[in-house]
């Protein structure tokens, strides 16, 4: 990722480099007021993200990218992280490190250093630090390295303005850092200055020596860029030629890597002091979630108590919003009819638009605003990368990634979302894999059908409402299990790639932050999306509704033309078209298949659950409707969102018709397997 | 034969003393960038209920390995202690 072009020349360009989850993009959001997401868990930032900063009088543009252990490139998102770090041309590079994990850390910084002495450290999480017992001697760590280091705790904003000026020093030329350089073995040292000595000729400046040593260990894509640059292959080069024939580029990998890391360990000893027994509490937590007994039920309990608190928070917002929006529809119906509007158009804006914006907004709002903090409270606990790490054992069966649960936990959000996180999973089989069943998690926008039906045809709402939801979401995952195994088998036939998964520490959330960050970003976000598809949406069911057709409406013409199909699948005309229709948004299903069953021009106004259930019970639902409902609201075509976003990470139409044909054939085929078996039963007509 | 992380119990550390070439999977360096070099202190933390993957403290942080990934990193003898 480059710079973007005509800012680069006016203002300063500063850098954030770091490992997975040290908090650059919390320190990005702090200092540009912009809102990358976060959460504890390696690998949320996808691509670079550019804000400006304005502060004290100076401004300059901030890169955000994504984490990376080291410069040594081997996924896309890391190749971002290191084209934006080496060949940037920032004017300083703060390398973020985790107070808590600074020996690690310190590899990168003293990769950097090796091409840049324009180097500021920052070392973040010293509140969590200071909590766990360990301490970091500052001034000890900046004279090993040689460069700044400061010390800070960027979710409280703490420490952020003293590195500013120490970067803006920096940036400025007035702090000339002075890196002390690693030893390597003298035979690797010799051939990496010969060949640097011959690219430092070739107008390489500063980065020959560690360009030098990338030619050593033969990093293809590093050496690719190099010979872009000089505009001729290396093996032009005679030094490349003698010195890359007489050594290994495993041996050279190794012995740099070695040798960074025995120096890192050397400056982490010397500068950090740990207080013996501080972990204890995170091993209690981990022997809880990860135990051989424990880690499935915490699993589930988790998931039903999740579901349990938003079903129980969600009925009387709820109904307080449906309250108010008739209130607003009423009041706009009168002053439109009051300036002489003509009555289909105050009908279309007010009953066509307005209610089903209503609707919507009614709906998903308040499920919303209690799932996603709830959500996020688990996810800054650094409690998903957990879930990954007990059902990888799974995914392996499946010759997928275990990380691929914590996409499946994101979809539970959003699918689109998760589909655009499948890019935490190096692999591109198992990417696609991922990308492909994620739609088997219903997203926040199926849950409220799936809660009202289950509420009003299978157990009382409640607890066990709960339980029988989350007996949906397991369904889901189950079916991704299957799906993924036999993708594995046929379409994309592959054997498991390789798998490392960090377990971050446990750190303690900001309750306060959690909830307006995941109101304010996460809620309103999806909202403000579905109300803009609510409204168009509205105004194509209305015209649907009104227009006549040979029989009655064009809606109702499709309704019959489904029938035969809709009740094979155990269900009817009316649900089966009312989930085409809501193809740009599912928490419209239900709603669709009211307006069908009443045959009205506009969306039926549901005052509370009882109303509802009876118009559903005289359209001929039975429990098994309600559960051929649920069922194919589990398992049908992506929305609208979701099936874009696959395409534009997929880039082909044959892997998006997958993803779209994939989830419905097995809605069908599960549906009508129920209606089968349930009708030769005898247990339903 | 050649001991691997994979003779570690939860609960034991060893040092790595190497890594074994991985045929083309692109493992090795990225075990690497991990911290799994020469020299490193690994301790084995836990397994995960299926018994794999398996975690591993290195280099302060916590890593988990699938079997076959973890069997390409040599280690010394036992060592005791935290």
């Amino acid at each position: 990722m480059s710079v973007p072009a005509r800012e680069a020349r006016k203002i300063p360009v500063v850098v954030l480099a770091g490992n997975p989850n040290v908090g650059k993009s919390t320190l990005f959001n702090h200092l540009t007021g912009m809102k990358q997401h976060t959460g504890n868990w390696p690998g949320k930032t996808v691509g670079s993200a550019w804000g400006r900063v304005r502060r004290d009088g100076w401004e300059f543009l901030l890169g955000d990218t994504p984490g990376t252990y080291s410069l040594l490139s081997h996924s896309p998102e890391e190749e971002a992280a290191r084209d934006a770090i080496c060949f940037g041309g920032a004017d300083a590079v703060v390398v973020v490190c985790d107070a808590t994990c600074l020996e690690r850390g310190l590899n990168l910084v003293l990769q950097v250093l090796e091409l840049t002495g324009r180097v500021v450290v920052c070392v973040n999480f010293m509140d969590e630090a200071r909590r766990r017992g360990v301490c970091v001697d500052l001034a000890a760590l900046e004279a090993a390295l040689g460069v700044g280091a400061v010390g800070c705790a960027a979710r409280d904003g703490a420490g952020v303005e003293r590195l500013l000026r120490r970067v803006r020093a920096v940036a400025e030329g007035r702090e000339t850092p002075r890196p002390r350089e690693v030893r390597l073995a003298p035979e690797i040292e010799y051939a990496r200055d010969r060949i640097a000595a011959d690219l430092e000729e070739r107008g390489l400046g500063e980065k020959a020596r560690f360009a030098a040593l990338r030619v050593l260990e033969d990093d293809r894509g590093a050496i690719e860029r190099l010979e872009k640059q000089l505009g001729a292959p290396l093996a032009a080069l005679r030094a490349v030629r003698e010195e890359t024939a007489r050594l290994a580029p495993e041996h050279v990998r190794e012995e740099s890597a070695a040798a960074i890391f025995d120096r890192a360990e050397k400056v982490f000893a010397g500068c950090v002091r740990a207080r013996p027994g501080s972990a204890c509490r995170q091993a209690r937590l981990d022997r809880l979630l990860t135990g051989r007994f424990t880690a499935l039920p915490t699993m589930l309990l988790l998931l039903a108590l999740t579901l349990y608190l938003t079903i129980a928070g969600a009925n009387v917002p709820s109904e307080a919003l449906f309250a108010l929006f008739a209130r607003m529809e009423a009041w706009l119906a009168g002053v439109l009819t009051g300036w002489g509007t003509a009555g289909w158009l105050v009908s279309l804006l007010c009953a066509g638009m307005l209610r089903t914006l209503g609707w919507v907004v009614a709906v998903m709002l308040p499920p919303m605003a209690i799932f996603f903090p709830l959500f996020t409270l688990l996810e800054d606990v650094g409690y998903l990368p957990r879930v990954a790490f007990d059902l990888d054992g799974q995914f392996k069966r499946c010759h997928a990634c275990g990380k691929q649960a914590l996409t499946m936990c994101m979809g539970l959000g959003c699918n689109a979302a998760a589909v655009v996180g499948c890019r935490i999973i190096d692999s591109p089989r198992e990417r696609l894999i991922a990308m492909l069943t994620n739609v088997f998690m219903p997203c926040n926008g199926r849950f409220p059908m799936m809660i009202a039906l289950i509420g009003l045809f299978l157990v009382p709402a409640g607890l066990l409402a709960a339980l029988l939801l989350a007996g949906v979401i397991v369904l889901g995952a189950l079916a991704t299990f299957g799906v993924s195994r036999l993708l594995s088998a046929t379409l994309l036939r592959g054997v498991p790639s390789a798998f490392t998964l960090e377990l971050p520490p446990f750190r303690r959330p900001r309750v306060g932050q959690v909830i307006v960050r995941s109101v304010v970003d996460r809620t309103l976000r999806v909202l403000g999306r579905a109300a803009l598809i609510a409204a168009p949406a509205g105004l194509v069911i209305w015209l649907l509704a009104n227009v006549p057709a040979p029989g009655g409406t064009l809606l109702s013409a499709c309704v019959s033309a489904l029938d035969p199909v809709g009740r094979f699948l155990g269900m009817d005309g009316a649900l089966l078209m009312a989930f085409l229709l809501a193809l740009p948004a599912n928490e419209l299903t239900l709603p669709l298949a009211l307006l069908a069953y009443t045959s009205g021009g506009t969306l039926l106004r549901m005052e509370d659950a009882q109303a509802l259930g009876a118009l559903l019970r005289a359209n001929g639902w039975t429990w098994l409707t309600a559960l051929n409902a649920i069922l194919f609201s589990l398992f049908h075509w992506p929305c609208s969102t979701t099936l874009l976003t696959i395409a534009r990470e997929t880039r082909s139409a044959k892997w998006t018709l997958v993803g779209a044909l994939l989830p419905t054939l097995v809605g069908a085929g599960v549906c009508a397997l129920t209606a089968a078996i349930a009708r030769g039963l005898g247990l339903a007509a | 034969m050649v001991r691997t992380l994979n003779e570690l119990r939860p609960g034991e550390s060893a040092r790595v003393r190497g890594l074994l070439p991985d045929d083309g999977r692109n493992i090795v360096s990225r075990l690497m960038d991990l911290g799994f070099t020469r020299g490193a202190r690994v301790r084995c933390l836990f397994a995960a209920p299926s018994g794999e993957p398996r975690a591993y403290r290195v280099r302060g942080a916590a890593i988990a390995l699938r079997r076959e990934d973890a069997g390409l990193v040599c280690v010394g003898a036992r060592e005791a202690g935290a």
